[in-house]
């Protein structure tokens, strides 16, 4: 019987265990003390600069990177927190050369930005070593505000708004919290379990309980929280994933890619992990990249990403992009599956269609390309679903299938927040931009809160 | 190809560097390897009286700063002369110029200021073949507590008597190293000149304190809790030391004294500034204990190949040639009119002119234009500081442009004048005003 790589179909155990370990280590791993200081000498400290415009959260990155150069890193934890309490994750796990690191001014100069993400990961990662706490409650306000999902939005929520001295209870519907930082992110990207120790220390402040295992909808209502707290803020996630609309798309071997990628997550053991010899991957944006890649570093021996536009349409970024194809995945663009192909009920390949472009219109060609594949994902968007929201009471207004919420972050219904993946947002769904809406409802319910007859 | 051997009052090298008395001069070893490497000349680490050995601290003797990546940009030393038995470095010094007849050794001394004590020690150098000496009057630390180094250094009448001294009982020629550690840079050189000295030499390094350690308290380089100011050298003095060096060059009362140039000489080019205000030739030390020996290779070929562009043939060519150019402010053309001018397609945007120009003076640098990030000089409120060109990490995208005469000073509403007019010649100035009545 064939061994490891060779393994026909969906099979576990197809690398030594070294392998794994060495695939599925930190991407971009901690730069040393002496490197930071390097590093941060590199920063021209520039006016006004279009890294701290170009972040979600509006970190002054030139003044966290001084601080860094002079030996204070933290202060420059601090100046991170101060705007972005997940500094540490987004650190990891955003697509600075989409951000900060696109627009910096040595990027523009010599092609070659500061490493803005790398030196944050230094400088949280000193605080959150030593559990250094830079804020304190402030004196109990005996509001009681509770948070629906213990993702990025909501523990930036449920942070700032303890910071206040209000009482916060988030409810997540998943047994660990994290949101996406736990169950959606390829394990390269967070190694040694950050995202609890993250949640850890974001809730460190006090006056934060979370409740595990509870899910707006199945546990509780809507109306039940409004009811009972003085405010609410949805942190929701996006829950339905996209079909393919291709036949044959229910059979053995087609699976979700969020799912491939948060079981991953939560594996103890890699080699006990199946995944096919020969995988597609259907999609063009990081969820694609993340599965694909990640399929590889599994021991897939032929991964491919079909994406049915051109690369530049692709949501997934430049370094992505390249990060996979280093890996051995190779993706193809202009074509769009039609039909999976099964043999015995099992994934046997996959049809797909090249497609062009009829004026502005994504057309298909009719002429079509068969791979061969055991194991196929699905990462053509995720979609938030509402369902859990109806039978609330008081239904609340929506706007392109998402709750739809004014710039502060405020429902339709009274007393109610939204922010992240769940809303309709100019910002795109970035752990950053989640971050960044948490925490901006968190001053909207505090001003609301306090304002008006205060508290 | 440019010819750089060099003569100075008469003792020839090969090519104008030399190793400054210094820790990499201090025994035969060291000063074999420069050899090799091909350094011209080197001045033998100060060698003092006859009697038991001068005594080290045991601890650090050096303190730095650090630029960017910790490239090393000041160094300070509290290391004494040299701890070896008098008569092996007198030896060694005639062993090695015997074997190395082409290049330059020149013998630093210090000994007590008085006569006897000189009269002693020089005809046990001149027995060595050596090619001179060179009179530390310069080191800062510890012998100057003793009456020694900057202590005679700083006395221009004790400066003028030992020369006078070395004049009168040797026939080397004499080089005396002033210390800047002082007020007025021309009084020793003037002192120094007048006790019939053949050249001097400058600088010896400057009173400092690195660093301090904010556990201890204590300055660096620290020495069981505690520090002493050192001698302070490196890229950090060099523009202290040609200051030093045109101010000698370009006195009356020295017309002419030849002066070997010392501070910071890193490399062909900080050489040619420093040749260029004045000094024959150069001594270095913090580079090649930076960098270790190698580095007078590219010392050697930089300062040929840039005379050789430049049509220079010989190092006379070039000796002195910006001292007529040192001048005192009062002498400046005030009917000069610069400005700033940003090149677009270099501009990086990293906002530093403006920010600098916006705080700190004139307000003469837009951030925004149209609501577009964009930095640009507003001529009429540039007084041509050069500010913005000394901040901006980009090399040549700020550049400094004359106006020419008859062109609009947009700033002052009147055209540029052609005529030479300096702060003598100006309404505005008491003394002019007295001189025209």
């Amino acid at each position: 019987m064939a061994e490891g790589l060779f393994k026909e179909g969906i099979a576990a155990a197809r690398l030594s265990p070294e392998k794994y370990a060495d695939n599925f280590s930190d991407l971009h791993p901690p730069l040393d003390h002496h490197e930071a200081l390097v590093e941060s000498d590199r920063c021209y400290f520039c006016y006004d600069a279009p890294c701290m415009q170009a972040c979600p959260t509006s970190i002054d990155i030139p003044l966290f990177i001084r601080q860094i150069s002079t030996g204070n890193p933290l202060g420059s934890a601090k100046t991170i927190f101060d705007q972005n309490i997940l500094g540490g994750m987004c650190a990891r796990v955003c697509p600075t050369e989409t951000l900060c690191e696109e627009v910096c001014v040595r990027e523009v100069a010599e092609g070659k930005p500061v490493q803005i993400g790398r030196l944050q990961r230094y400088a949280t990662d000193v605080a959150m070593g030593q559990n250094k706490q830079f804020y304190e409650r402030a004196t109990p306000t005996g509001r009681k505000i509770a948070v629906v999902g213990a993702g990025p939005a909501g523990l930036a929520a449920a942070h700032r708004l303890a910071r206040y001295g209000h009482e916060v209870t988030v409810l997540e519907a998943r047994p660990k919290s994290g949101g996406l930082n736990e169950y959606g992110i390829a394990a390269y990207k967070s190694v040694d379990n950050f995202a609890q120790a993250e949640v850890d220390y974001v809730t460190a402040i006090g006056g934060i309980s979370i409740v595990n295992g509870k899910a707006l909808g199945r546990d509780y209502a809507l109306s039940e929280l409004t009811a009972s707290y003085d405010a609410v803020f949805l942190g929701l996630g996006l829950a339905g994933v996209n079909a393919l609309r291709a036949e044959g798309e229910e059979s053995d071997g087609v699976e979700n890619a969020v799912e491939f990628i948060a079981e991953l997550r939560q594996a103890r053991d890699l080699s006990a992990l199946e995944v096919g010899r020969r995988v597609v991957v259907i999609g063009g944006g990081m969820t694609a990249i993340d599965a694909g890649v990640q399929a590889k570093l599994l021991g897939a021996e032929e991964v491919t990403i079909c994406y049915r536009r051109g690369k530049e349409q692709m949501n997934a970024s430049e370094f992505e992009q390249d990060l996979a194809t280093s890996k051995g995945v190779s993706i193809r663009h202009w074509m769009q599956p039609k039909k999976v192909v099964t043999e015995g009920g099992k994934v046997a390949g996959i049809e797909l269609e090249y497609t062009a472009l009829d004026g502005d219109r994504l057309a298909g060609t009719g002429k079509t390309l068969r791979l061969e594949a055991d194991q196929v994902f699905k990462a053509i968007g995720q979609s938030f679903e509402p369902a859990a929201l109806n039978g609330s009471g008081a239904s609340i207004a929506m706007e392109a299938g998402r709750i739809k919420v004014d710039a502060e972050g405020r429902t339709s219904l009274a007393k109610v927040w939204a922010g992240g993946d769940c809303v309709v947002d100019s910002r795109e769904d970035l752990t950053v931009a989640a971050v960044a809406a948490g925490r901006d409802a968190a001053e909207s319910i505090h001003r609301a809160l306090t304002s008006n007859g205060r508290a | 190809m440019a010819d750089i051997r060099n003569n100075f009052v008469g003792i020839k090298s090969p090519n104008p560097f030399w190793l400054a008395s210094a820790p990499p001069t201090d025994k035969a070893y060291n000063v074999i390897r420069a050899f090799k490497a091909g350094w011209g000349g080197v001045v033998w680490k100060t060698l003092g009286e006859e009697g038991p050995p001068v005594v080290n601290v045991n601890g650090p003797r050096y303190g730095a700063i650090w630029g960017a990546d910790r490239r090393l940009l000041g160094l300070n030393n509290i290391e004494l002369i040299t701890d070896r038995d008098l008569f092996l470095n007198l030896r060694e010094i005639k062993q090695v110029k015997k074997d190395w007849p082409d290049r330059a050794i020149v013998v630093s001394l210090m000994v007590p200021c008085v006569e006897e004590s000189w009269k002693a020690i020089l005809p046990l150098v001149e027995e060595t073949e050596a090619d001179g000496i060179e009179l530390n009057f310069g080191c800062p630390h510890g012998m100057s507590e003793r009456g020694m180094g900057s202590a005679v250094g700083q006395v221009p009448e004790y400066i003028e008597m030992v020369v006078r001294w070395c004049k009168q009982n040797t026939r080397m020629p004499v080089i005396t190293k002033l210390t800047p550690n002082i007020t007025d840079i021309r009084k020793p050189a003037r002192a120094a000149f007048a006790g019939g000295t053949d050249a001097v030499s400058l600088i010896n390094t400057i009173n400092s304190i690195t660093g301090v350690d904010l556990d201890s308290f204590a300055p660096m380089p620290t020495i069981d809790g505690k520090g002493s100011h050192g001698g302070y050298c490196g890229p950090a003095v060099k523009p202290i030391a040609m200051n030093m060096v045109a101010e000698i060059a370009r006195d009356s009362e020295t017309r002419g004294l030849p002066i070997s140039g010392i501070g910071g000489i890193t490399t062909w080019r900080d050489a040619a500034e420093f040749m260029a205000l004045g000094a024959g030739n150069v001594q270095v030390c913090t580079a090649a204990m930076t960098y270790g020996f190698k580095i007078v290779q590219e010392m050697i070929e930089g300062l040929k190949n840039w005379m050789d562009a430049k049509g220079h043939a010989s190092l006379d060519d070039i000796v002195g040639r910006a001292t007529p150019n040192v001048t005192d402010w009062q002498y400046l053309n005030l009917n000069y009119v610069a400005k700033a001018r940003i090149d677009q397609d270099a501009c990086i945007k990293c906002g530093r002119c403006h920010i600098a120009c916006e705080d700190t003076s004139h307000q003469a640098i837009t951030s925004m234009v149209d609501g577009v990030r964009h930095f640009e000089v507003i001529e009429a409120e540039c007084v041509g500081c050069n500010l913005c060109v000394n901040v901006c990490p980009v090399e040549n995208c700020i550049t400094m442009e004359p106006l020419a005469a008859g062109v609009m000073d947009q700033r002052t509403g009147q055209p540029v004048s052609p005529v030479y007019f300096n702060w003598t010649q100006h309404p505005n100035n008491p003394m002019a005003k007295a001189a025209a009545e």
